[in-house]
């Protein structure tokens, strides 16, 4: 397996801010890889670290095994789809998407052959004559997506570029760009905060918070097997049970995380492992999402829609599966 | 008004009735608002550029001095004497000299500016561009006269560093030089420069502002080395800020007779001939077409910037 990013314990400080600290990354060639957390939390400028826009203050980046510290971005093979876009105003679709070749050089014919090519890639033949004004937010998105393509990059990296799309549109992206991924076999380094994007999109995500990669792994694995309380919050939505409650009921006497979906409702007394009352009831569609206090403990549980929906202030049985309950670090928030 | 209502009822006196109507009707308030700057606009400013066309388009008697009201292109043909084409051809050309020395020094200025300078710095920024403003015009010109004079101190200061012969040498050169700088085009052109060159800085600067930084992000990573970027994304982007700054320097410049007058050598440009025309020898005729020519000229170069697509970005 050949290393595409490669980060050694990289900081970058603006000013007292540690806006990535001591981190350390490997994303593999041909992968599908999600950088997810808050804003604020250094992903963005780990993405900058690897385009070049940013130079590290500590710490070693290598890209495809060769070092990228004082190496502009215009000397690297790695190109980059804006959150903003960032397409030219005063060039037409065509002439945004040949530009990179045309710097390097290209003649007309040739690069706008390219360009041809790459538009039809993201299915935008017929625009090539259009403003970037006069197109829509997802035309603009693929736009960019081609102009980045064209260069036939090693790594692409991708910041936030859903984030502007209403969610239909933002839902038809995500199978879209997964097939153009597996299609071109380029490495895709993706910045998001939305995890139902990274945990649907990545073959492996990292989680940063302040700065720091808090936990990386497969989707399965940072869903089912969230690390600390912050992951367990921000992957998804988790109960968090303190110790003693968790040992109550199945678990290690440590902070545990639970899914809401994890657990079953019933009605009678049988197979229950703790009884509760409904105090708020949400109708979602497809499932109904419930907050049930247990013992001074308000815990969401998320149930199917279809079966019979329980009303605020009835009294419920509640049960899991010990294996369910997931044991977070003690030493990390 | 009682709790129970949730639509109020009409209110009672002039003002409020009035902008309940207003309210109604946006397009009443708006023509109010617009009516008195049109019809200044219409009837004072195009008015009076019209009447002073019209006048062009007189003559004068040379024997009584006096208008004749009839149309003739004789004025014309009068314009385009040689003395008269020489005073526009140093006019036309001064000002062409003037807007490229202003877009060549105002431009780093402007992007230094927009790009880096932040909170104090660009507060700065703004005071040193616009403090000039804030003096009397005639004080400025009178001030330089003073700095560009053989007595003066730029004149003191390049003898005390000892380059008093490369000053020799440039106001040895035949037409820009003279005897001094404060008696030669150089000069003029020194002043000119310096008070023009707020106009070019501050619409180059608002046109960098609104160049997004990722722009320029991306046409590195597109891989675009600096002088690339520059070439095909910063300067195609600044050029309608630069567009608009040269009309004010080019336009200024054409029109004024207060600075040749006090620096510079004696021969007269566009300004200083409408002025000793319309004045002294009372040729009203003759200012007239004199004011035509920066006119027709600054069309042209509209049209021109146009066509070589400088405002393509807007």
């Amino acid at each position: 397996m050949t290393i595409a990013v490669k980060f050694e314990k990289v900081s970058r400080h603006f000013g007292a801010v540690r806006a990535v600290d001591s981190v350390d990354l490997e994303v593999a060639e041909g992968e599908f890889f999600a950088m997810l957390g808050p804003s604020g939390s250094g992903k963005t400028t780990c993405l900058r670290l690897i385009a070049g826009f940013e130079q590290p203050d500590g710490g070693h980046i290598e890209i495809f095994g060769a070092t990228a510290e004082g190496v502009p971005p215009y000397r690297r093979n790695v190109n980059t789809v804006f959150q903003d876009y960032a397409l030219f105003p005063h060039l037409n679709v065509l002439d945004n998407v040949a530009y990179g070749l045309m710097v390097k050089g290209v003649g007309k014919a040739e690069r706008h052959r390219a360009a041809l090519e790459a538009l039809a890639l993201v299915k935008l033949e017929g625009f090539g004559v259009r403003r970037p004004a006069q197109l829509s937010g997802g035309q603009r998105q693929r736009v960019a997506l081609a102009r980045a393509l064209v260069n036939k990059p090693r790594v692409l990296l991708l910041d936030e570029p859903l984030g502007a799309l209403d969610l239909k549109l933002r839902e038809q992206m995500q199978f879209e760009l997964k097939a153009l991924q597996q299609a071109l076999g380029i490495t895709f380094v993706f910045v998001t905060h939305d995890q139902g994007e990274a945990l649907s999109m990545a073959d492996r995500l990292a989680v940063f918070n302040e700065g720091r990669i808090v936990q990386t792994g497969t989707p399965e694995e940072i869903y089912d097997r969230p690390r600390t309380r912050f992951v367990a919050d921000f992957v998804g939505s988790a109960n968090l049970l303190p110790p003693d409650f968790a040992a109550r009921y199945g678990g290690p006497r440590a902070w545990c995380s639970l899914r809401p979906e994890k657990i079953a409702l019933t009605s009678g007394a049988e197979g229950a492992l703790c009884r509760g009352k409904v105090a708020a009831v949400g109708f979602q569609g497809a499932s109904v999402r419930y907050q049930v206090d247990v013992e001074g403990q308000r815990l969401a549980v998320v149930a199917q829609a279809g079966g019979t929906k329980l009303e605020a202030g009835e009294e419920v049985g509640l049960a899991w599966a010990n294996s369910a309950l997931n044991r977070l670090s003690e030493s990390e928030a | 008004m009682s709790a129970l209502t949730a639509v109020a009822p009409p209110r009672d006196g002039l003002l409020r009735r009035l902008s309940d109507s207003f309210f109604r009707s946006p397009r009443l308030l708006l023509l109010l608002l617009l009516a008195p700057p049109l019809l200044w606009l219409g009837v004072v400013y195009l008015g009076s550029l019209f009447a002073l066309l019209l006048q062009s388009f007189f003559s004068i008697d040379e024997f009584s001095g006096l208008i004749r009201h009839e149309l003739t292109l004789k004025t014309y043909g009068e314009l385009l004497q040689s003395a008269n084409l020489d005073i526009i051809l140093r006019t036309v050309l001064m000002a062409a000299a003037v807007t490229l020395a202003a877009a060549a020094i105002g431009f780093p200025i402007a992007y230094y500016a927009a790009r880096y300078a932040r909170g104090r710095w660009k507060a700065a920024f703004y005071l040193a561009v616009m403090l000039p403003l804030w003096s009397s015009y005639l004080v400025r010109v009178y001030a330089w006269k003073l700095i560009l004079a053989k007595e003066g101190i730029l004149n003191w200061v390049i003898e005390a560093v000892g380059l008093s012969w490369l000053l020799e040498l440039v106001l040895a050169i035949p037409v820009i030089g003279g005897p001094s700088l404060s008696i030669s085009y150089l000069g003029t052109f020194l002043v000119f420069l310096y008070i023009w060159l707020p106009f070019m800085i501050l619409p180059t600067q608002a046109a960098l502002e609104r160049v997004p930084a990722s722009l320029l992000d991306a046409s590195s990573d597109l891989g675009a080395r600096p002088r690339q970027t520059f070439r095909n994304v910063i300067l195609p982007l600044a050029l309608p800020g630069i567009v608009a700054g040269s009309i004010f320097t080019f336009s200024l410049t054409l029109g004024d007779y207060i600075i040749p007058q006090i620096v510079g050598s004696s021969r007269l440009f566009i300004g200083q001939a409408v002025y000793t025309h319309q004045g002294t020898a009372g040729n009203i005729p003759l200012a007239a077409a004199f004011t035509v020519v920066p006119i027709v000229i600054m069309c042209a170069y509209l049209w021109a910037a146009k066509k070589l697509g400088a405002f393509n970005a807007l």
